[in-house]
This record gives structure tokens, C-alpha cells and sequence, in this order.
């Protein structure tokens, strides 16, 4: 299960007159989440029906542990997927729901029984699913991208219309499933969602990948040296300064320091024994470094719509 | 496919709608409010129809001059006139007939052959009921009839000299000694009324036609000198009934009346009592409950987006569609056919209860009528499924699958002119109704062979094939759609 991976290289994908997909490339590996992180229309959707075989590439490839996903015998066995949890015939129960799926992959009942145990939909099984609220789709869906014991998993905005309890629940499974050796990969254009889950970001927009990156990476990048400190000594400033760093000062005696750890200013100030408090690195979350980095894709597209 | 029946049997509405489709077709085949006067006090003698030699039911009712023949011989005659009477006049219906005849007994149904001339077909040759055979087109005509054995000879002459063999029949139920001589028919006249939009009908009644005979010659041990005449198979249904008449015995010539036919039994305008087709006259709403099954089991897909997750699960899209198609066509199929067998055997019953005759029809074609009805629902399940992929929407795929299938049926049983009925039957995927005909057309029988009478204008595989050949059509563009597009 380790060295299985999805890969997707240089897909391009036009709809009409619209570039979708510029060149999409990135991996997903085994054992771990990848948030799949974008503004609406940045083609995350696109690209997971691309690999899922649904949607055609005008070029470049997608495959699932080497192979095209379309010449998968039992796909549900290798990728499990949910992308629209909303895709069910409402007068069907759940449990029959996961039963054509498992016929379709020559599994049994007793596979269905338990991945709704696992997706904690046992006591709703016999419920149409037209009647499910957004939360419990998510939930069916999710019991139906683990039908097949999957080595990856893909979901579409699996956290969308989850209650608060709901997405903890969400968290854990996946983080689960990415500690059973799964590859993982969860969308999202919300990047807070995603913040203490995911172990790696593909950040797209604009149908090409922006970032790709662990997420103590992006953040180690993001928070790239703000300190903020209060101090009565007019000295201060001049000090630190003198240590490397570029100081701005505000006029109720706050300095934001930026090019060095708040460590090295604790030590260069008490030093020279120059009085201080509330030292405070800003530590970045990932939601500002989403930001910081899909600004321009943003504003460029703001910029295009509006000429 | 497994996935695809788990799909189709668990969605509440579509599983019980196959077992509804059959429903509908037996309730329509077992209440179809018919009554006929068969088993009702003073019945007539069509409930217990005559049988021919091969099986078949016939009317074998005829005036008839004989003589008995015992061994080889012939007879010749010249029909000098054919005149005949309609209810509302003289008049003389096509399928008039006059002329010499060789049967095994007086008995009807008996084996027979016989060489005539008719109101309007010519000289014909015909023999047991069914066999029909054309001679020269012409009105009067110098006729001989030929024993040998089992084999009976027809000739025709011009002149008296000149003659020439219309045709040479075996009959091999004949005895050693037949009775033999002349004879005069006139069937029902029937023809189509009102043959513009509008209800549908037919009018017609009773005929008469009248022969004036000469020149009668016979070889062979004929015995006795005196022609015997009798009606043969009971009363006809001439005005005035057809007495045998004038001429004297010994003489040569002679004047016969007549009513009545000598052919096959028929039903529908001209005919007596109905096909068994009747019973299953309920398929039409059958086949609309099996199209929108077909049509929903497709176009569910599209509208939530559940498309993609059966093709996530089974990505080769020919197969989806394959065992979608074969889902639906094996359920209507079953549909059809539990609801055919039932209404087949049930149906009969309870006509023939409510004194509606019947003919008895081949066991080969009651199987017919029983596979052909589920073959029929099979395929227009797949039609609706066919229509469904391709156009992906629930009101229109089941709109133009309706409009292609039951509409030109429903038309053509009610409004619309033959000609156009006819076309609407031969060419729309309706054409499929051919496969659910009993009755069999005769040439040779007077009739208004029309599709509500049962006449389909395709014999019943052509018009199987035609549905056939429209699910295969829609279906290649339902693969082609699916395929190509992105899901």
C-alpha cells in the first residue's frame, strides 16, 4: 500500500471557451491527507473527475497506482470517491444504495453492514436517503468510497454541510484512514477546514497548482518573521536595529520586528538590559497563507471578469 | 448487472411497477365487457363452429346440386350467369361463387375441391377451405372437374374446346364414392364505412347470388340420374334463403341460389366472433407503465448526478449500458410474458362464458401471442431506457417514447383513416402489435382486413423486427451520447 500513488501531470481541459485545467500537476501519496485547496473554479472538481475517468483531458494523464483509472476492474477496490453526496435516487435506502455498489464490485452484504457501522449509519440504514440531511449524505457517501477497502480515497468537499460535531467526526476518520496508509485527498476551498487535518496542500486557481508543499512548510513561509513587542525604552529600537532586524514603531510604543526569532530578540534586548513585555511571534494559520497565495489568482480573475 | 437489478428492484416505485404493468394487461384481458349469444339459448351454429380437414375452423355452407360418384369421373359445365342479390338490391359481392364440386360427404367441413367462377376474381381453383388458386379474369367460363383417384383436376374453358388446367390437387381424405356436382355461394358483403377520421366501422350483410347453369355433361358410374339439391351446412344467410331451385332433373341445365361461403373462418367485420388477440387488448397501458419504467431508470441517473458514481464504480460505459438494457428488457419481458399467459388462457375463459366465440388458434400461436407480448414490454422497456440515456430527461424521453410507441397504436385503432393506420403500423415501433395477431388474412376471403379488426398490415415477426430495429437504433445513440460525452 505504500508506494501507490495518484498522479496527475500537465492535464489541460477546456469547457467552451474556458480553461479549466492549465496544466494541473501534482501527486498524492500514501499515508497521509493532501488538502486540495482553491477558489471556486479552480478546477479541483474538474480534476478529480479527470482521474476518476468521468471527464476527458484534452492532454496530459491521471493514474491511479500507475494505471489509468478507467482500466481498473473493480475501481471501488482501489479509489474510493465522493463527489457529490447529493448523486442518490431518494427513494432507495441507504443500505440498498451501498448494496447495488457492492454488487457492482462482487462484494457482499456483509462488506455494506460494515462500512455503515464505520460511517455510524447503522441505525439509518433502512431509511430512504432522499430524507438524509446534507450531513448524513456526506456520511453515506463517505460509507460508499469505503465499500471496496480503497488504498486512496478521493472526497469533494466532504466537511460541506457538516454540523460542528460532524466534522470533527470527519477529521478523525480521515485522519484515521491516512494512518491505516491511505492516500487521502480531501478538497476544500475553505482552508481552515482542512487546518490541523491535512498533512500536505495543493493549492490551486486558475486550473494550475500554486503551492505544493507540506503544511509545516507553507506555514514556516507564511510566518516569516513578524514580532510584535511593548517597551517603554526609546533605546529599543536602535538595538534591535542594530542586530538586523527592521523595526516599525508605533505611537503607543509597540515595535513590529521583522528578520529576527523572537528568541534573538529576547536575548539582544535583555543584553543590554532594556525593559520589555508581551513579546509575540504572529504565527501565520494556514487560512493567511491560503490567502497570501491566492490573491493574485483572485484579483487577476476579478481583473479579467470585469475588463 | 447484478448492481444494475439491485438498482432496479430496489427503488419501491419501480418494483412495483412491472408487477402493475402485468396487472393492467390481465385486468384489461379479463374485463373486456364483450358479450356474444354463444352458449345463450338459441345459439347459433358459429359457437360450435365446423372443423376442415386440416383442423382449421371454417364455413362450409353452400347450395349444392350432387350426384354420387363412385370411383374416377368427370363434370363439365358452362356457367352461363352470375347474378346476385344485395340487402339493398341486386348485386353481385366479389367473392360470389358458382361452380362444380367434389367432396368427400355432404357433411360440411368434409374435404373438398372445387373450380368456379366468382363475382369479380376470375376462375378459381380451390380445395379444404384454405387453398386458393387463380384461374383466368374472366366473368363466365366453361368449367370441368376431373376425379382420378386422389387427385382432382380443374379445368377452364373459353369455348368448350379449348381447355386449360387451372390446377391439380391431391385430397387424401377422399373416399372411394364422393358426391360431386354443382354448386352457388355468396358471403357476407362487408366493406369499410366512414374511411376518413372518425369512428371506425363496417357495413354489410347478407348476399345471395344466383347461377343459371347449361350444357352439364359427366363421365364415369355416377348413380342415379336426379341431382339432389340441399343447403349444405344449414340455413344461409341470404334474403329469402337460398331454396336450390328451378331446372329440371336429367336435364342439362340447371339454376341454382345460393348463400354462404366456403372458406376459412374469420373474424372481424365479415367474420364471427373475435381473436384471442382481444384478450390482450390491455398491453397498451402495460407498455406505458414498462416505458416510463425504462425511461426513469435511465434519466434517475442523470438527475442527481448518480451517473457518475455508477460509472466510478463500473467505468466501461458499454457495459453500464449493456446491463442496464438487459436489466430492464429481462423485467419487462417477465412482465409481459406472466401477464400474457395469464390473459391468454384466463381471457378465453371468460369470453367464451360471456358467449363471445373464439377460434380455436395453433398452440405455436398462443405461444406466439405469450412470448410476442413480453418480447413487446422487454422491448420497450429498452426502448424508454434507450430513450432515457440519450435524452436524459424523465418528461421528455418518456413524451417521445410514448408518442413513438403507444400514440400510432391508440390512432390507428381509432381515428385514423386504413391507409394511414396501416403506415403508423408499419413503420413506428407500434408495428410491434403485429407480433399479438391470431387471425389469419385469406385472399380468398371476403373481409375488411383492417387493424381493428386484428389485420395488422406486418406479419407479426416483421413488426417485432421493426421495434427491434428502433431499440437498436436508440440504443446506439444512447451508447453513442454516454461514450463520447463527459459524465
Amino acid at each position: 500500500m505504500t508506494d501507490k500513488m495518484i498522479e496527475v501531470n500537465g492535464l489541460r481541459k477546456r469547457f467552451g471557451g474556458h480553461l479549466a485545467l492549465d496544466g494541473m500537476t501534482f501527486g498524492v501519496h500514501s499515508g497521509r491527507i493532501t488538502g486540495f485547496v482553491g477558489p471556486n473554479g479552480a478546477g479541483k472538481s474538474t480534476t478529480m473527475r479527470v482521474i476518476l475517468g468521468l471527464d476527458r483531458a484534452e492532454s496530459g494523464t491521471a493514474l491511479v497506482g500507475g494505471v489509468p483509472y478507467r482500466s481498473l476492474k473493480r475501481p471501488l477496490t482501489h479509489v474510493g470517491s465522493l463527489l457529490d453526496a447529493g448523486a442518490l435516487q431518494p427513494s432507495r435506502t441507504a443500505r440498498d444504495h451501498l448494496l447495488w455498489l457492492a454488487h457492482s464490485q462482487g462484494l457482499g452484504r456483509n462488506r455494506v453492514e460494515e462500512v455503515l457501522e464505520q460511517a455510524g449509519l447503522s441505525a439509518v440504514a433502512r431509511r430512504r436517503a432522499g430524507g438524509f440531511s446534507l450531513g448524513m449524505r456526506q456520511r453515506l457517501g463517505i460509507a460508499a468510497a469505503l465499500l471496496g477497502d480503497p488504498w486512496a480515497l478521493l472526497l469533494d468537499e466532504p466537511f460541506n454541510g457538516m454540523d460542528p460535531e460532524g466534522i470533527v467526526w470527519m477529521r478523525g476518520f480521515l485522519r484515521s484512514l491516512a494512518g491505516q496508509g491511505r492516500a487521502v485527498l480531501v478538497s476544500s476551498h475553505l482552508m481552515g477546514e482542512l487546518q490541523g487535518t491535512a498533512d500536505h496542500v495543493v493549492i490551486v486557481g486558475r486550473g494550475r497548482v500554486i503551492a505544493d508543499s507540506s503544511v509545516a512548510g507553507l506555514l514556516a513561509r507564511a510566518s516569516s518573521g513578524l514580532v510584535s513587542l511593548r517597551t517603554s525604552s526609546p533605546e529599543a529600537a536602535a538595538v534591535l536595529t542594530g542586530a538586523g532586524a527592521s523595526v516599525r514603531e508605533a505611537e503607543d510604543g509597540t515595535l513590529t520586528v521583522t528578520g529576527l526569532t523572537a528568541e534573538q530578540i529576547v536575548s539582544a534586548l535583555s543584553a543590554r538590559g532594556i525593559p520589555f513585555a508581551e513579546v509575540s511571534a504572529h504565527r501565520a494559520t494556514l487560512e493567511q497563507a491560503y490567502m497570501d497565495l491566492t490573491r493574485d489568482a483572485v484579483e487577476f480573475r476579478a481583473a479579467e471578469v470585469s475588463r | 448487472m447484478r448492481a444494475e437489478w439491485t438498482k432496479l428492484r430496489t427503488v419501491p416505485a419501480w418494483a412495483l411497477a412491472l408487477p402493475a404493468a402485468a396487472v393492467i394487461i390481465v385486468l384489461f384481458g379479463l374485463f373486456p365487457g364483450m358479450q356474444g349469444s354463444c352458449g345463450k339459448p338459441g345459439s347459433a351454429t358459429e359457437c360450435k363452429p365446423t372443423t376442415g380437414p386440416d383442423g382449421v375452423e371454417v364455413r362450409d355452407s353452400f347450395a349444392f346440386a350432387y350426384r354420387t360418384l363412385d370411383g374416377d369421373g368427370s363434370i363439365t359445365v358452362r356457367v352461363a350467369a352470375l347474378t346476385g342479390e344485395l340487402t339493398d338490391g341486386p348485386g353481385l359481392v366479389p367473392w360470389a361463387k358458382a361452380g362444380l364440386m367434389v367432396k368427400d360427404t355432404t357433411e360440411p367441413g368434409s374435404s373438398y375441391a372445387a373450380v368456379m367462377v366468382t363475382g369479380a376474381r376470375g376462375v378459381r381453383m380451390q380445395h379444404d377451405f384454405v387453398h386458393d388458386k387463380a384461374g383466368r379474369k374472366t366473368p363466365l367460363a366453361w368449367l370441368r372437374l376431373t376425379r382420378a383417384g386422389g387427385t382432382i383436376m380443374g379445368e377452364e374453358s373459353a369455348d368448350g374446346t379449348q381447355w386449360t388446367v387451372v390446377n391439380r390437387v391431391q385430397l387424401p381424405d377422399l373416399g372411394r364414392s364422393v358426391v360431386a356436382g354443382l354448386f352457388v355461394t355468396s358471403p357476407q358483403h362487408a366493406e369499410e364505412d366512414s374511411n376518413t377520421f372518425g369512428v371506425k366501422g363496417a357495413r354489410g350483410g347478407p348476399s345471395q347470388a344466383t347461377a343459371e347453369f347449361a350444357d352439364l355433361a359427366v363421365t364415369g358410374a355416377w348413380q342415379g340420374t336426379q341431382w339432389t339439391k340441399q343447403h349444405i351446412g344449414g340455413p344461409g344467410n341470404g334474403p329469402g334463403q337460398g331454396d336450390p331451385a328451378g331446372g329440371q332433373p336429367g336435364s342439362q341445365e340447371l339454376t341454382l341460389t345460393g348463400s354462404g361461403d366456403i372458406a376459412p373462418a374469420v373474424t372481424g367485420a365479415a367474420g364471427v366472433g373475435t381473436s384471442i388477440t382481444t384478450t390482450l387488448i390491455g398491453t397498451f397501458a402495460g407498455l406505458i407503465v414498462v416505458v416510463v419504467v425504462g425511461v426513469l431508470f435511465a434519466s434517475g441517473e442523470y438527475r442527481r448526478g448518480l451517473i457518475r458514481t455508477t460509472l466510478a464504480a463500473q467505468p466501461r460505459r458499454g457495459r453500464v449500458l449493456a446491463a442496464k438494457a438487459a436489466v430492464a428488457g429481462a423485467a419487462g419481458f417477465v412482465a409481459g410474458l406472466v401477464a400474457g399467459a395469464i390473459v391468454v388462457y384466463a381471457g378465453r375463459e371468460v369470453l367464451q362464458s360471456n358467449g363471445v366465440f373464439i377460434p380455436a388458434v395453433p398452440v405455436a400461436t398462443e405461444l406466439r401471442l405469450i412470448a410476442g407480448t413480453g418480447a413487446m414490454l422487454g422491448l420497450t422497456a429498452v426502448l424508454g431506457l434507450a430513450l432515457g440515456m440519450l435524452l436524459r430527461r424523465s418528461a421528455t424521453a418518456i413524451t417521445a417514447a410514448v408518442v413513438a410507441v403507444i400514440l400510432p397504436y391508440l390512432l390507428a385503432m381509432t381515428v385514423l383513416p386504413t391507409a394511414a393506420a396501416d403506415w403508423a403500423l408499419r413503420v413506428t415501433p407500434a408495428a410491434a402489435f403485429a407480433i399479438q395477431q391470431s387471425a389469419v388474412e385469406y385472399a380468398q376471403v371476403a373481409n375488411v382486413y383492417t387493424p381493428v379488426d386484428g389485420y395488422m398490415p406486418l406479419s407479426p415477426w416483421a413488426g417485432l423486427a421493426v421495434l427491434v430495429a428502433w431499440t437498436a437504433v436508440a440504443l446506439s445513440g444512447a451508447y453513442y451520447r454516454l461514450v463520447r460525452a463527459d459524465a
